[in-house]
């Protein structure tokens, strides 16, 4: 096992070795580049300024050299800086995404738990009326545009009930400490967590929904059946804990993708995270910036992948033993 | 006469509305004797196993039982209520089915879907119920019963997942076992040993066995006695002697004349062989799988090991292996849908093993392949007409002039010039196959390999298409490599058969030849597990 996800990891690095250079030639592609932003900020486009900007990022070496002070960095570990922002990459990485991750993981559990939950009840009920219900609803949330959703969340139960925070992730000026600032973290997050959370949710529930049918055809459930169990074991048995493996992964490579997934959210709400950080960073050419955000989504694509892959080893027998 | 264990009396079972007939199970009557092994035979869509699985209640949701009844221990089966059911099966009733691949559940260790009969029905305790796991795996022959039973069903070949499945089924020493198709899905000496497991056990057991086949060969391996099944109705019953030997109804007589023969085949002595077509050389192929980008270590399978044969004008070669022996392999080779890693494969002079592009698209002419599986092998958006086609246009032939040509192939299949504006679904499995045979002719191939051609066809079915090629061959001037691996089939179309085990040729030579006086060990187990054998020598001798 230990073997198994070093082997892994060393795959995972030079991956996103090639993502990271990748990343770094096309966002040279793209036209204009920091200096050019700034200094036109600044009102003072002439060509003398903006030289010395680019000699002070170093934009003026050839882009092979700029590459491959790049990587030498991120192999130490250091993401570079932004001028614009004038911080450490890794600083200001580092100071979104705890926020990013807390609202991603409690929407893809929501979405997980209740996608798997109401895809067990269809498929349970298959053909029936609470099988259309539960089905239509689910494709409501995902058909509905996940900002106008967001917007509406808040309208009604912020602005109209004033039941929840709308924005922000947390009380500004009420300096809460311990247990008080949890909750009040929390209650700030019940709103996007959820919007988002129940946006995703079809997905579990269409595979979940699928998946069970397909599997309560096979011939083992038939066999379970003959023996003489319950429904209800062979349901949870025999059937559930197959029908899992395409849920886990999908799931995994869902998971992935959240880190950059939530932009619209993030923005709505007003959530302080990665998405809206990438989303300054491609207005201003912070190339810095933006390469470690890329930096940042890769490696967590990577590493759910490889979750997924340790996870299935537990789950699947055929792949742990093989 | 001794009481029988289970009696079924009129039984209907009524067929979804829009199915081509309105009962799957028609009238039908029979009764089950303490002791005995009765055959329920028949075709695919006779109905032979509907009645079997409404005695274990386990018939697909649409389709029920509308009249008649099932007897058991004094009490009408259709009468149950669920759980009064769900404490028969298993208990009184056990069942064994086709595929030991799929039922079995992949995630579960062997013991613990054994100790799971037990605990269905309350009995033992946890610890007790993998001692008896061990216990049963040990009585139906699996070797190394407790290192099976912390096994993972992948682990096990087909023929130790139908030996689980047995285990299974004895656990609760039922009165009655159920066997639907339970060694179709496995190669003949697989088969052969899990027949004899099945008949030792019952006579052990004492247990009633009613045991649902396809396959007149079983039938004469196992039953006591017979029933023949056609369109939902029982045609005939008697002793298994009686049925084989003395058939009354036509039906079982067209289905019994339709099995090959073992005495058919080429004449005893051997033609002579006209110019090879088709000369193979050193032929090797090795699958690696695993060992991905870096670092993991490769699993690497010699399917084919320096396969050399030969091929004459007009002549017919059986390649024939059980499962995994490389049988498919050198078919997919010598057709270049796979690369042979080394070898030459020279087709009418010419070195198809090495050909690329433009010269190797010319010579795929010269060389049609004919698939298994009928219902997979034809595109389902495509139009008949296309698909025979499709060949030829490929190959630049004018569109109207490859349709017209589709028409003459499909006259020359036996089927309607009509079809060329239908979808393959609309055809049943013979017919498939007849279209994948024009499919195949369309190119004006001059050697044809058909893999498995018929394996998925009733036997009757089978015997048409047998026929059709046989006489195509003729007319043509076809050469035929007949890769099969069952034994009756080669014996009644080759003329020649190479036997193949592990990816090598273990024995190749004239049909009769190999059949009346194998040398080779592996050919003579293959040949003696032949189901039925024993009785056709018998009869002839």
């Amino acid at each position: 096992m230990l073997r198994f996800i070093l082997m892994r990891l060393g795959k995972a690095a030079v991956i996103l070795i090639a993502i990271m250079t990748l990343n770094f030639f096309l966002i040279h592609a793209a036209p204009g580049d920091p200096a050019a932003v700034m200094a036109g900020e600044a009102g003072a486009a002439d060509a003398k300024f903006i030289a010395q900007l680019r000699e002070q990022f170093g934009l003026d070496k050839p882009l092979l050299t700029q590459l491959g002070i790049y990587l030498k960095g991120v192999l130490q570990f250091d993401l570079g800086f932004s001028y614009r922002q004038q911080m450490p990459v890794a600083q200001l990485i580092l100071d979104r995404l705890p926020a990013t991750l807390l609202l991603t993981m409690t929407a893809f559990v929501i979405s997980l738990v209740l996608g798997t939950f109401a895809g067990v009840l269809a498929s349970a009920r298959v053909g029936k009326w609470s099988d259309t219900a539960i089905s239509s609803l689910a494709l409501l949330f995902y058909a509905t545009p996940l900002y106008w959703a967001a917007l509406m969340a808040v309208l009604v139960f912020s602005v109209y009930f004033n039941w929840l925070p709308g924005f922000g992730y947390e009380t500004v000026g009420a300096n809460h400490t311990g247990l008080a600032r949890l909750l009040d973290i929390g209650r700030h997050l019940i709103l996007p967590a959820t919007t988002l959370g129940l946006f995703f949710m079809a997905v579990y529930m269409r595979m979940t929904r699928a998946s069970m049918l397909e599997v309560s055809q096979l011939d083992f459930v038939k066999t379970a059946r003959a023996k003489g169990l319950k429904r209800s074991i062979i349901q949870r048995r025999h059937i559930f804990r197959n029908a899992m493996l395409p849920v886990v992964t999908l799931a995994g490579l869902q998971a992935g993708q959240l880190v950059g997934g939530a932009v619209l959210t993030e923005t709505v709400f007003a959530w302080p995270g990665i998405g809206r950080l990438m989303f300054e960073a491609l207005a201003q050419r912070d190339y810095n910036l933006l390469l470690g955000v890329f930096f940042v989504s890769a490696a967590m694509v990577l590493l759910f992948n490889l979750i997924t892959d340790i996870l299935y080893r537990f789950v699947d027998p055929r792949i742990r033993v093989a | 006469m001794r009481e029988p264990v289970l009696r079924i009396k009129n039984l209907k079972i009524a067929l979804p509305a829009g199915a081509d007939r309105d009962f799957a199970v028609d009238e039908v009557s029979y009764d089950l004797y303490p002791g005995e092994i009765l055959c329920i035979v028949g075709e695919s869509g006779s109905g032979k196993s509907m009645s079997a699985n409404a005695a274990m209640g386990l018939l697909p949701d649409l389709v029920r039982p509308v009249a008649g009844e099932i007897l058991f221990d004094g009490k009408d089966i259709l009468k149950l209520t669920e759980d009064e059911m769900m404490d028969l099966r298993g208990r009184r009733i056990a069942m064994i089915f086709q595929e030991p691949m799929s039922a079995l559940n992949p995630l579960m260790r062997v013991e613990d879907q054994i100790a799971e009969v037990f605990e269905a029905h309350d009995l033992l305790t946890p610890r007790d119920r993998r001692r008896r796991a061990i216990e049963l795996l040990t009585e139906v022959g699996i070797p190394d019963p407790e290192k099976a039973a912390r096994a993972y069903p992948f682990q096990l070949s087909g023929g130790q997942r139908q030996r689980v499945m047995i285990a299974m089924a004895l656990a609760l020493e039922p009165k009655i076992l159920i066997a639907d198709e339970p060694t179709t899905a496995l190669d003949v000496t697989t088969q052969a040993q899990i027949l004899e497991l099945i008949r030792d056990l019952q006579e052990r057991h004492g247990m009633a066995v009613m045991f649902i086949t396809h396959d007149f060969g079983v039938v004469a391996e196992i039953a006591d006695r017979v029933a023949v099944m056609q369109y939902g109705k029982i045609v005939e019953t008697g002793t298994a002697d009686e049925v084989l030997d003395h058939p009354q109804h036509p039906y079982t007589q067209k289905l019994i004349a339709a099995i090959p023969k073992l005495a058919a085949g080429a004449a005893p002595e051997e033609p002579a062989r006209k110019a090879p077509i088709l000369e193979v050389e050193g032929l090797n192929k090795t699958y690696v799988t695993g060992g991905g980008l870096l670092f993991s270590k490769p699993r690497v399978v010699h399917a084919v090991n320096d396969v050399s044969l030969s091929l004459a004008e007009g002549e017919t070669l059986g390649i024939v292996g059980e499962s995994g022996s490389g049988k498919s392999s050198v078919g997919r080779c010598l057709v270049r849908l796979m690369d042979p890693d080394s070898g030459t494969v020279k087709l009418a002079g010419q070195d198809m093993a090495h050909l690329s592009g433009e010269a190797l698209r010319e010579a795929r002419k010269s060389i049609q392949m004919i698939f298994q599986d009928p219902y997979a092998s034809l595109n389902p958006r495509a139009k008949v007409g296309r698909i025979i086609a499709e060949g030829p246009m490929a190959h630049g032939v004018p569109r109207a002039e490859a349709y017209s040509r589709a028409v003459k192939l499909l006259d020359l299949v036996d089927l309607d010039a009509l079809a060329i504006d239908r979808y393959p679904h609309e055809f049943s499995g013979g017919q498939r196959q007849r279209i994948g045979i024009a499919r195949a002719l369309a190119l004006e191939p001059r050697v044809i390999i058909a893999d498995e051609a018929v394996s998925a066809l009733d036997v009757s079915i089978q015997a048409q298409v047998l026929d059709l090629l046989a006489e195509l061959k003729d007319r043509l001037n076809l050469a035929l490599i007949f890769i099969t691996h069952d034994l009756r089939v080669a014996a009644q179309i080759c003329d020649r058969i190479a036997v193949m085990q592990k990816g090598r040729i273990v024995e190749m030579g004239p049909a009769r030849a190999i059949f009346d006086n194998p040398q080779n060990a592996y050919t003579r187990t293959l040949i003696e597990a032949i189901p039925g054998r024993e009785k056709e020598l018998a009869a002839a001798g």
